[in-house]
């Protein structure tokens, strides 16, 4: 497998961030109660990776290791100040939505992690990459726990969808469930840990039948071919 | 989840699971009636939906995890667990609310953790919190005693309520016929209005004698039960009484106190699920303690929980959330409440 497959494979599948590194748990679980909510917190995170990836890996030759996790952090708190404040000034309502879990984007651990042992030993181009398809991997669980829990706790789907795509949202909002009662536990915070829980059920189910596959082919390869 | 297994003896007493579970349904049968007596058949018809659903799920549940699955029906856990969700319920609510809290309680609350013996939570009151967190009209819809009102309940009515919702349908008139707080939920809504206790109770027709009109009596039969269960050497006595001493003390210091804001060691127990909780629900033999000087913790824990919440909390009733709690500390109290080994010195 090339460099490049294996970046977008562990970003997306194998390595993915709310899946496999289960890190940045405190945003996804609080801000996924409906899906443009975490898309929105999803496209701010990848945006904040890839920034911060890039700077990182463009001055990873002059920073001293002593003093590299303070240089990375002042990095990445600069990148979210910027991606806070723009979004503030082009996304109102819906950074008045997600409030203190836009600046917490500093402290998603899934952001230091891959500066650490990612950017900080490749090239730019790569972390560039890596940093895309970390942040497309979350964000894309992001949206599938929002979009369960939507669906579940509110019978909807894209409510609000006008915080972000302004006069068209209004009609994208689809309810799914007419007189939907509302099941509470699915938007409280108990109810995404076991959503996120059975997501990562399913994807060890999926890895463990593809192995079962692979070796099945491996053992039925007849010898010396 | 791992637990420890306790310090020998292990002698058996040759009791198998299906027998104690069993016994403890028997001695259930006390309370039912006298509840199916006050609040009609949707108790029956509540029991029997659980059951239905929680011995689907726990077979299907056993054949994705690839376990023997008549074993495990057979032993009379998922049965218990329906009696008891059941007995929580309002036995007006309608059946997807007994379904839905029947499959979480075996689903994930037990077969998720791995089974019979190795859930950390009661599943029963697992399945009731999330029913109560999720559904908070429903589950507080509860119905007037029957000896009280005017309306009475056949079958067919409990079952048409139950399964078509007939009373919304038809208006609110049947439903606010049938339908009225619970003494505690009553009691809890006039002392935040500054009632004292003496001022609700008198002349209220949802009290009686000795505490909530129907509740009293249900509760004495419970408690019946569970002296049975007691004398079967099912439960032993440490749980319940420590559950009940707890509350009787707490209750009665704040009752000599102020007699105008707390009400009597009475009503706090034979009121709601006190007897039902301190017998059947706190003594669950997988998510509580295991030795008996953590049993007496386990169930001080419980009543000081119950009487908190119910005094100072937002809940008229804590016995789930109470017994909840203290399986969350059951095995931490078990780490360091260990019985003295045979032959070792303390």
């Amino acid at each position: 497998m090339s460099d490049t497959r294996k970046i977008i494979n562990d970003g997306l599948w194998t390595n993915n961030p709310a899946l496999v590194q289960i890190l940045g748990l405190c945003p996804l679980l609080a801000v996924s109660s409906t899906v443009i909510n975490a898309l929105g917190l999803g496209l701010a995170t990848t945006l904040t990776l890839v920034s911060s990836n890039l700077v990182v890996s463009l001055i990873r030759n002059q920073t001293r290791p002593e003093i590299r996790i303070p240089v990375f952090v002042l990095i990445i708190a600069a990148v979210v100040t910027a991606i806070e404040l723009s979004m503030n000034a082009f996304f109102h309502e819906l950074y008045l939505v997600l409030g203190i879990f836009i600046p917490l984007i500093v402290t998603n651990c899934v952001i230091i992690a891959r500066a650490e042992a990612f950017a900080s030993k490749n090239s730019p181009g790569a972390s560039v990459l890596d940093g895309l398809m970390m942040g497309i991997g979350f964000t894309a669980v992001l949206v599938v726990l929002g979009g369960l829990r939507e669906v579940i706790g509110q019978g909807t789907l894209f409510a609000n969808a006008h915080l972000m795509f302004g006069e068209l949202g209004y009609n994208m909002t689809i309810t799914l469930i007419e007189d939907y009662r509302g099941f509470l536990l699915a938007i409280l915070p108990p109810g995404a840990f076991m959503l996120l829980g059975f997501m990562i059920a399913i994807k060890n189910v999926i890895d463990a039948r593809r192995k079962r596959a692979a070796s099945a082919v491996i053992l039925t390869a007849p010898v010396g071919a | 989840m791992e637990f420890k297994t306790p310090t020998s003896p292990h002698i058996h007493s040759g009791a198998s699971v299906s027998r104690v579970m069993l016994l403890v349904i028997a001695a259930m049968i006390p309370g039912i009636a006298v509840y199916v007596g006050y609040f009609g058949w949707g108790v029956v018809i509540n029991i029997l939906l659980a059951i239905v659903t929680a011995l689907a799920c726990e077979a299907g549940m056993l054949i994705i995890r690839k376990r023997p699955v008549l074993p495990f029906l057979y032993d009379g856990s998922a049965l218990v667990t329906a009696f008891l969700l059941a007995l929580a319920l309002p036995p007006i609510a309608p059946w997807w609310i007994v379904v839905l809290g029947a499959a979480f309680a075996i689903i994930i609350a037990k077969q998720l953790y791995g089974g019979l013996g190795y859930n950390p939570f009661n599943p029963a009151m697992a399945g009731y919190v999330m029913l109560l967190v999720s559904f908070p009209i429903e589950m507080t819809r509860w119905q007037a005693p029957l000896v009280n009102s005017e309306t009475s309940l056949s079958f067919i009515d409990s079952w048409n309520i139950i399964f078509s919702g007939i009373a919304e349908k038809i208006g609110d008139n049947i439903t606010d016929a049938i339908t009225m707080a619970t003494p505690l939920d009553n009691l809890k809504t006039e002392l935040r209005l500054d009632q004292s206790v003496e001022q609700i109770i008198n002349g209220n027709p949802l009290f009686s004698h000795l505490a909530g009109l129907g509740w009293e009596w249900i509760n004495i039969a419970f408690l019946v039960g569970g002296l049975f269960l007691i004398y079967k050497r099912i439960i032993s006595w440490h749980i319940p009484v420590a559950v009940l001493a707890t509350i009787a003390v707490l209750s009665g210091v704040f009752y000599l106190i102020d007699a105008d804001k707390f009400s009597s060691p009475m009503i706090h127990l034979l009121s709601g699920a006190t007897m039902l909780g301190a017998f059947f629900i706190a003594t669950d033999p997988v998510s509580a303690t295991s030795s008996n000087p953590g049993r007496i913790i386990y169930g001080v824990g419980i009543g000081i929980f119950i009487y908190v919440i119910r005094t100072w909390g937002g809940y008229p009733d804590a016995v789930a959330f109470s017994v909840l709690l203290m399986n969350m500390v059951a095995p931490t109290i078990d780490y360091y409440v260990k019985p003295r080994v045979f032959g070792h010195k303390k």
